[in-house]
């Protein structure tokens, strides 16, 4: 395995899943209903391309066990075996299957990163809520505690919560959940700010509405499309993060599959010219690339303008 | 008064389309026009006319998202539509100025007055950068700024909007153009401080003999302005004539309903007898914002039945007294009764009898709606809320109330707020108002944001929902032509304190407070002499027009 | 001027105290350890003496407010104690290390802000453009790369393939600079490419952001180039939002550089942070969370007192 052929591969790859995402498009915008077909013929190919993708990922973490020719911890070869059946990517440092561990590898990855940024919005995003709805003291104490917070940067801020707590996934969850909750709390108070400040709210508050009905029917149907940009984002950088601690040997910890630690493991590679290790690193690559096109075209449509 | 016949500006069949969500429409439907040199031309429409777009479009421009589709725009023999780039942009700022609404959004913050006003003449290589200030300095001489010599040299946010809207014809002038396109210029501004505005802009076309496209959708001010007028409606030309005849003898039904809008008056009822206890007693209210008190000691009573229209300039603290009202902002001091008795002064603290008694409707309606909320939510709501009404006779209720407000309940009842227009949508918001079953209604510009007839119909509605409810009304307003339409009682405000009140036809007949005089006389008649005369008349009284401004 | 001193005194102000709170809370999370760190240290095996005397050693018998005073005052003369792994002075172990890092970070800002900025302004003059398109393509993949990933393609296609630059940037005090500069262009390459894009993309979202405002209309009608309408009209505006992007980049750098320190094996405070993690060096990591945030802290304090600097309606008061 050759540099450039990697990287043929890889364009090969990107060629394949372009045209897929252009023949979706074209089946979409047929099959679909009218209301939605004019949202969908107006999305661009790169959106498409990342829908593709994601889809891609879903389906591999569901179904890993299906798609893996190996088990998880295996070690069915010796090390570092070239590529080639069965083990068509090769085996890595204690002689266990890539391809499999690839595939396994989404399931643990992506799922962890998943359920951390969704911890994260549902702890940042009732904060943000209660704080731009109440406002006055409840408003100050938390957007002052978030300054603080903010006010360290947040992958050292993990690297010292971790040296305490210590290193395994429930910490792991819980530490960067919190810590991004800070971002997605400026967030849903910045855009639920911009609606309280409505008229319908004010006529709401003086009809003598509770904090409940205010919360549920004037603001939040009105604030959706920003917080679903906003949770692809904070998925991204939530993903990213993850995959640096693991890559630094400090995220999620052996045996347990995962694309960040498997770059590390099987560094010594690059090395000698061979680019198995960047494969788990493209893998994250893609993944983020794609969830960023499709935020990218909701942030396009919902305001135009937004970076 | 055109110096000459030859044409300076010549329109003909223009066609522009605007994009929205990816599709083209025609929003401008062929129009011709034709301008002499030294001609005042006015357009005037309701809003959607592309009276804008049109004015741009004289100067070969188009707005991100609009497009010249058809015809041609001639300016001095130069065929702009078919022109090049660099052509069309040696015209502009040189040739061709542009005066836009809201000056003080149109100067840019970054820098200082002069160096926008000289930017023109310097880039076009029309004079030097000095001679570009001695020049800018007289200009703004002529046209009468403060301190000529110094304003120049300020930044945009030291100056106060009426006097940014005299620097940029300024700055329009600066390359002396054959053409300036004034884009409702005074729209953004007080009544008092429009007055010297316009004042400005005419002495300066008429020194400089430019021609100009004035407009605006205010009739009174074009009479003033215009030699020329031309009545746009939805992109297409209605009628075009002399001033005074356009005036005197409009031909068109729609030019005869624009005049004629102003023609709604509702009789005045007497006052309510002394004993009687007012529905909303305002008693020494005093209220502030942090530490800037911005109503002082302020008393008003509001009669079952009866108008009471609060009329100011921006800042006069209006709006603030409404907020006392409702609970939004707790007085300093002071009170607000309800029917005698004393209401808590935060909302939070009123019974849900005394909420749903104290109604609102806003002044924008497209922020006064939830978007997400169909109308039967949106109506029905309060019904539920105060009344407990659900199901079928919550149905029942919101189809009467829709009936009530001249909306077809089958066709509106599952609309969502986006899919109506701006009149339907103020209608929705009385009805909201209407579902609680309150005796008070406090109305905040609810036609300020309107075109003159759907405000028109609005206007009546109100008046006729106040006779079958018997309610009461506090309509606050700048405008005095709405007054005189609706009032029964005035009370005229002006930075925090009631300068005078009383029922509206003494309001109307001299002698008035000082302020309120200079408030009734500035608001613009369909007279086109009235600016000639009222100048000359403040002039004689010795009425400087600067302190009327700031 | 009176205002506006007022402010950026206020700022710093602010700036002071959150460094107050930030140095409790790092501080205070070492109290949060479960367990007795000297119990942890020594292994379950040790005597109840000996532990009391390493107590005592470590000053962990006096309360902790008195601690805290003692290691503020110690870290704000460059004494941040002993290492718990090894028994070496901090000081000791950060001293080159915190400068290495410094100067990485150095010198990818100097490649990349230029870059990003200059970069920003055409894509915003050519906004629309099939330009304007494969820049947004490129940057949005390129800050979604991780930076191992940027990383590791670098030195396979520039290193191992290429061989131009070495893969393992390992410098020393004696390494002379020229030699530095190439030893570190691969980390500092990589650093670049991540922060440019961010950084570019806010320069263009900010200067089209006022694209659509009435004074840039203006201009445009007096027939101005679109260059000029963007440099003279929307950049002076734009200044504010683009120098905190700047500053929050540079600050990314500083903190971002763990990474990229592990895996060229650069010697600078992000490894020695990682290796002091790896072995729960609760000390050390203490003090380099500590350097972290105060740089941190003192970068969004420039840019915020900058942004106040570059606001007209701030600078002339009415």
């Amino acid at each position: 395995m050759t540099i450039g052929s990697f990287a043929l591969y890889g364009l090969g790859l990107i060629v394949v899943l372009t045209i897929a995402a252009w023949i979706v498009k074209r089946v979409a915008v047929v099959v679909a209903p009218s209301d939605y077909a004019y949202i969908l013929k107006t999305a661009p190919l790169t959106a498409w391309f990342g829908m593709v993708v994601i889809f891609i990922y879903v389906m591999l973490a569901v179904l890993a066990p299906v798609f893996a020719p190996f088990s998880e911890t295996a070690i069915v070869a010796s090390e570092y075996e070239p590529w080639g059946a069965p083990y068509y990517l090769g085996t890595d440092s204690l002689g266990r299957d890539m391809l499999s561990r690839l595939i396994f590898a989404a399931r643990n990855t992506v799922g962890i990163a998943f359920l951390t940024t969704l911890l994260a919005f549902f702890l940042g995003g009732a904060m943000g809520l209660l704080a731009s709805t109440l406002g006055g003291w409840i408003d100050q104490i938390f957007s002052r505690a978030v300054d603080v917070l903010m006010a360290i940067p947040q992958l050292i801020f993990a690297l010292l919560l971790l040296t305490i707590v210590g290193t395994n996934v429930v910490n792991l969850i819980l530490v960067i959940a919190v810590l991004d909750s800070t971002r997605v709390y400026r967030l849903s108070r910045a855009v639920a700010m911009n609606v309280v400040v409505m008229d319908y709210v004010e006529a709401a508050k003086l009809r003598g509405e509770g904090l409940g009905w205010l919360i549920r029917r004037e603001i939040l149907p009105n604030i959706t499309a920003p917080l679903i940009a906003e949770f692809g984002l904070r998925f991204c950088f939530v993903f990213l993060t993850i995959s640096a601690l693991s890559f630094l040997g400090l995220g999620i910890q052996p045996p347990t599959a995962d694309w960040g630690s498997m770059v590390r493991d099987n560094a010594t590679l690059i090395t000698f010219g061979d680019p198995t290790p960047l494969m788990p690193a493209a893998a994250i690559a893609l993944l983020t690339v794609a969830v960023n096109f499709v935020v990218d075209w909701m942030l396009h449509r919902s305001s135009g303008l937004k970076d | 008064m055109a110096d000459t016949d030859e044409i300076l500006l010549s329109i003909r069949g223009l066609k522009i389309e605007g994009r929205s969500e990816e599709v083209w429409s025609e929003i401008v439907h062929g129009v011709d026009l034709d301008l002499h040199r030294g001609e005042v031309l006015g357009l005037i429409g309701e809003s959607g006319a592309g009276k804008s777009t049109i004015g741009l479009a004289a100067m070969g421009f188009t707005r991100d998202g609009c497009r010249i589709s058809g015809g041609t725009v001639t300016f001095d023999g130069i065929e702009l539509t078919r022109s090049s780039v660099r052509t069309r942009r040696a015209l502009r700022g040189k040739r061709i100025a542009y005066v836009a609404q809201s000056a003080a959004a149109s100067f840019n913050p970054a820098h200082r007055l002069i160096d926008q006003c000289t930017e023109s003449a310097v880039h076009h290589h029309v004079m030097s950068r000095s001679e570009a200030e001695h020049d800018a300095i007289d200009l703004f001489r002529r046209i009468q700024l403060p301190d000529p010599e110094d304003i120049g040299f300020r930044y945009p946010h030291q100056v106060s909007g009426g006097q940014l809207q005299r620097a940029m014809t300024a700055m329009a002038m600066s390359c002396r153009p054959d053409l300036i396109i004034f884009d409702e210029p005074t729209t953004a501004l007080d009544v008092t401080t429009q007055i010297e505005v316009l004042a400005a802009i005419r002495d300066a076309v008429e020194q400089f003999g430019t021609a100009a496209i004035y407009i605006t959708h205010d009739l009174a001010v074009v009479a003033q302005m215009a030699d020329r007028i031309l009545v746009l409606l939805k992109g297409d030309p209605v009628e075009e004539a002399d001033t005074r005849t356009m005036l005197a003898e409009p031909q068109e039904e729609y030019t005869k309903s624009l005049w004629a809008v102003r023609s709604f008056k509702r009789p005045e009822k007497p006052l309510a007898p002394p004993e009687e206890t007012p529905v909303v007693s305002v008693d020494h209210v005093t209220a502030a914002y942090g530490t800037l008190t911005v109503l002082h000691d302020v008393s008003f009573d509001i009669h079952r039945g009866r108008t009471v229209a609060v009329v100011g300039e921006s800042g006069s603290g209006k709006s603030t007294a409404a907020r006392c009202i409702t609970g939004l902002l707790p007085p300093t001091e002071g009170t607000i009764l309800f029917n005698g008795e004393e209401l808590a002064a935060d909302y939070r603290k009123r019974s849900w009898d005394h909420l749903r008694q104290i109604q609102m409707i806003y002044q924008m309606a497209d922020t006064a709606l939830n978007p997400k909320q169909r109308i039967r939510d949106i109506v029905g709501r309060p019904i539920e809320f105060y009344l407990g009404l659900k199901g079928k006779k919550k149905e029942e209720r919101i189809r009467a109330l829709l009936d009530q407000i001249e909306l077809e309940p089958d066709d509106f009842i599952d609309r969502l707020p986006a899919e109506l227009s701006g009149g339907q949508k103020q209608r929705i918001g009385i009805a909201r108002a209407l579902a609680a079953e309150p005796e008070f209604i406090i109305c905040d510009e609810v036609t300020s944001a309107l075109d003159q007839l759907v405000a028109e119909g609005i206007l009546k509605l109100l008046a006729k929902l106040q006779d079958d409810f018997n309610l009461a009304y506090m309509f606050i307003t700048h405008d005095l032509a709405t007054v005189k339409a609706i009032a029964d009682e005035v009370v005229v405000m002006k930075e925090g304190k009631v300068v005078e009140a009383g029922p509206k036809s003494e309001m109307f007949r001299p002698p008035h407070h000082a302020y309120t005089d200079l408030l009734l006389s500035s608001v613009p008649e369909m007279d086109p002499d009235w600016l000639d005369n009222l100048l000359k008349e403040r002039e004689e009284a010795g009425v400087k027009i600067e302190s009327a401004g700031n | 001027m009176q205002l506006i001193l007022k402010m950026i005194l206020q700022r710093l102000g602010l700036g002071l105290f959150t460094l107050f709170v930030v140095s409790v809370i790092i501080f205070s999370a070492v109290e949060l350890l479960p367990g007795d760190l000297a119990q942890e240290i020594l292994g379950q095996s040790a005597t109840p003496e000996t532990v009391a005397a390493f107590r005592h050693e470590l000053g962990l018998d006096k309360p902790a407010i008195v601690r805290y005073m003692e290691w503020l005052g110690g870290a704000a003369t460059g004494d941040f104690g002993k290492s718990l792994a090894n028994g070496r002075e901090i000081a000791e172990l950060i001293g080159t290390r915190l400068a290495n890092t410094l100067l990485l970070a150095a010198y990818a800002a100097v490649i990349a802000i230029p870059l990003a900025v200059g970069l920003g302004l055409l894509a915003a003059l050519y906004r629309n453009t099939w330009f304007d398109r494969s820049i947004n393509i490129f940057t949005l993949s390129s800050i979604s790369f991780p930076e191992f990933f940027v990383a590791y393609i670098l030195i396979l296609w520039l290193s191992v393939h290429a061989g131009v630059f070495p893969s393992i940037a390992n410098i020393n005090e004696s390494t002379p600079l020229w030699d530095r500069l190439i030893r570190m262009f691969l980390p500092a390459l990589t650093l670049t490419l991540v922060v440019t894009a961010h950084m570019m993309r806010m320069t263009r979202a900010a200067i089209i952001n006022l694209l659509a405002a009435p004074y840039i209309e203006m201009a445009r009608l007096k027939g101005l180039p679109p260059r000029v309408v963007i440099l003279k009209h929307a950049l002076p505006n734009a200044l504010a939002p683009i120098i905190n992007v700047i500053a929050l980049n540079m600050a990314y750098l500083i903190t971002g550089v763990v990474v990229v320190e592990v895996v060229f094996v650069y010697p600078g405070l992000g490894q020695l942070l990682v290796d002091s993690v790896s072995k729960r060096d609760i000390t050390v990591v203490q003090a380099c969370c500590l350097i972290f945030a105060v740089v941190y802290i003192l970068f969004n304090l420039i840019a915020d007192v900058l942004s106040i600097a570059t606001n007209p309606r701030l600078l002339h008061k009415k």
